[in-house]
């Protein structure tokens, strides 16, 4: 488990201050027919930093992320990677825009006709061409060790657990060494003890990698754990949005239910 | 309030009352939304096929999934479309020795069975076949993949699906189905000889020089070719159908039933205007 010594490192290589933002999302609105999911969202990441996105179930969390990565188009607003606006982007342009990001579904999405190390060798397969197969199989091996899947390489995905899958998940989504991490409820639906190491995984991966992360989550202990800052949503905005000590000093009424019962 | 109470039924002057307005109401939203859902389904299914078109004509072209997917409708469809044509062959044999004998046409027998099983039979068979199996299986996949979130795992690293997915398995089926449909032909001529042969002996060389007598390709080739459009036609529902499916396990059922009805509906409407085209062309 990540102790308060793991905070403190974290929070000391927190955001590199005087970057630009990685990932700036300005003014996003997003409905789907007449339920307003995301009602004039801002938000920016920088690299090397953290931001948990937390918030009541169907406050638009996931959205956020698949307008990011452009799995949905939004009504109105910009999301802008390394200051490139993502509105109107051709397909080819959006994909060499999404090289540069790394997606942990909230249910892993594991190819189940492919094996673990089939999945994670995929996104090579199909952009590092010039990778010879050892080279590939060689760094399928160091991405599954990396997130302590090592020995599980021929398995199938039906014959891994939830955790494991999660740990799979994130090593496919850093195949292509991602400047972006979208997480999608990395612990949901995990025991504490896979959620801890889930957690400490997330907070090697950003001292070792530096990426801007963004993790959607309903844990606000792990938030605290692995993010650098936290924005609370509801009804489709962002409430407050700062470190875990400003959203625990808050006087707004829902912050305060909020972290009351979580 | 009554339900006797009377209301307008919007721009007519005759007041009617609610028990009635209500049903024909129900009835005319209902068709309404019937109209509207019909040209969606055409309209998304155009911008679908425009999408795989663009994918599929531009670089890198995935040619490792297009093997596993000519393997996966061709080699494995084989047998099934094997045997379709093995019992037509005898079904055709049976009947037509039934009715040439009747009007003392029994020598037309070979060109009888020649022509209604290359030019008739075995496209539209082959297609049937094809259509439950690949299609049933394709849509099931493909609607699996989109509910468990694989497709968007796709997307997300910067994968076009619809290159990777629907452009293979439909150029899969636009070059196997003919090439089924000549597997489909050749075990329904056999067979089709072999019980005729069991009534009556023929030499198999007899069989097929008086089948095949005075045939040119045209009689031939553009039958066997229009297969590639049900080839299209199979390809591109499945995975339209595969694609767009929502909610979980009864959204993929749906998808891959909708699969084989909409491809078997559309390859048969298909054919009426294949044959058509043909009979004008071709002739």
């Amino acid at each position: 488990m990540a102790t308060t010594h793991d905070i403190a490192i974290k929070r000391e290589d927190a955001g590199e201050e005087g970057n630009a933002p990685v990932v700036a999302v300005e003014n996003l609105h997003k409905a789907f027919g007449n339920l307003t999911v995301l009602n004039g969202i801002s938000l920016s990441v920088g690299r090397g930093e953290t931001l948990a996105v937390l918030g009541r179930s169907g406050t638009g969390k996931s959205v956020l992320l698949r307008l990011i990565i452009g799995l949905e188009k939004p009504d109105s607003g910009s999301v802008s990677i390394h200051g490139q606006d993502l509105a109107g982007l051709a397909l080819d342009r959006m994909g060499e825009i999404r090289l540069k990001m790394g997606f942990l579904f909230q249910s892993a999405a594991l190819y189940d006709s492919l094996t673990v190390g089939g999945n994670v060798a995929f996104p090579l397969e199909h952009h590092r061409r010039d990778m010879s197969r050892a080279e590939r199989t060689g760094r399928v091996r160091k991405l599954l060790a990396e997130v302590g899947m090592e020995g599980n390489l021929d398995k199938m995905p039906s014959d891994i657990s939830g955790g494991m899958q999660k740990r799979v998940g994130l090593a496919r989504a850093l195949a292509l060494d991602p400047e972006i991490l979208l997480l999608d409820e990395p612990t949901a639906g995990l025991d504490p003890i896979s959620s801890g190491e889930i957690d400490e995984l997330i907070l090697k991966l950003q001292r070792e990698r530096r990426m801007a992360s963004i993790v959607v989550t309903h844990d606000l202990h792990s938030a605290r754990i692995i993010a650098n800052r936290l924005a609370i949503l509801d009804q489709g905005n962002v409430v407050i949005e700062g470190s875990f000590e400003d959203l625990q000093q808050s006087e707004i009424a829902f912050v305060k239910e909020f972290l009351k019962q979580s | 309030m009554s339900d006797l109470e009377l209301t307008s039924v919007a721009g007519s002057s005759p007041l009617l009352p609610r028990q009635v307005t209500a049903p024909v109401r129900s009835v005319v939203d209902s068709g309404i939304g019937l109209f509207n859902g019909f040209f969606e389904w055409f309209g998304n299914l155009g911008i679908f096929s425009w999408q795989v078109l663009r994918a599929a004509v531009t670089p890198p072209y995935e040619w490792r999934e297009l093997i596993r997917q000519l393997d996966e409708v061709g080699s494995k469809s084989l047998p099934l479309v094997a045997m379709a044509g093995a019992a037509i062959g005898v079904v055709i044999s049976l009947e037509a020795r039934y009715s040439l004998s009747r009007f003392g046409a029994k020598s037309m027998f070979p060109a009888t069975l020649v022509y209604t099983v290359i030019q008739v039979m075995g496209p539209v068979i082959t297609g049937l076949v094809v259509s439950g199996r690949v299609g049933a299986g394709m849509g099931a996949e493909l609607a699996s993949m989109k509910v468990t979130e694989q497709i968007d795992a796709i997307e997300a690293s910067a994968i076009n699906p619809y290159r990777l997915l629907a452009a293979t398995r439909i150029l899969a089926c636009i070059l196997m189905l003919p090439l089924l449909t000549v597997a489909t032909d050749g075990c329904a001529l056999m067979t089709g000889w072999f019980a005729q042969t069991m009534v009556e002996p023929l030499s198999f060389h007899q069989f097929i020089s008086n089948g095949f007598h005075g045939a040119t390709f045209n009689a031939f080739l553009p039958q066997t070719f229009k297969t590639a459009v049900y080839g299209l036609i199979i390809g591109l529902i499945a995975c339209f159908q595969g694609m767009r499916t929502r909610g979980g396990a009864a959204g993929v059922g749906r998808a891959a039933t909708n699969s084989v009805v909409l491809a078997s509906l559309f390859l048969i409407l298909a054919d009426v205007v294949l044959v058509k085209f043909i009979l004008v062309f071709f002739d």
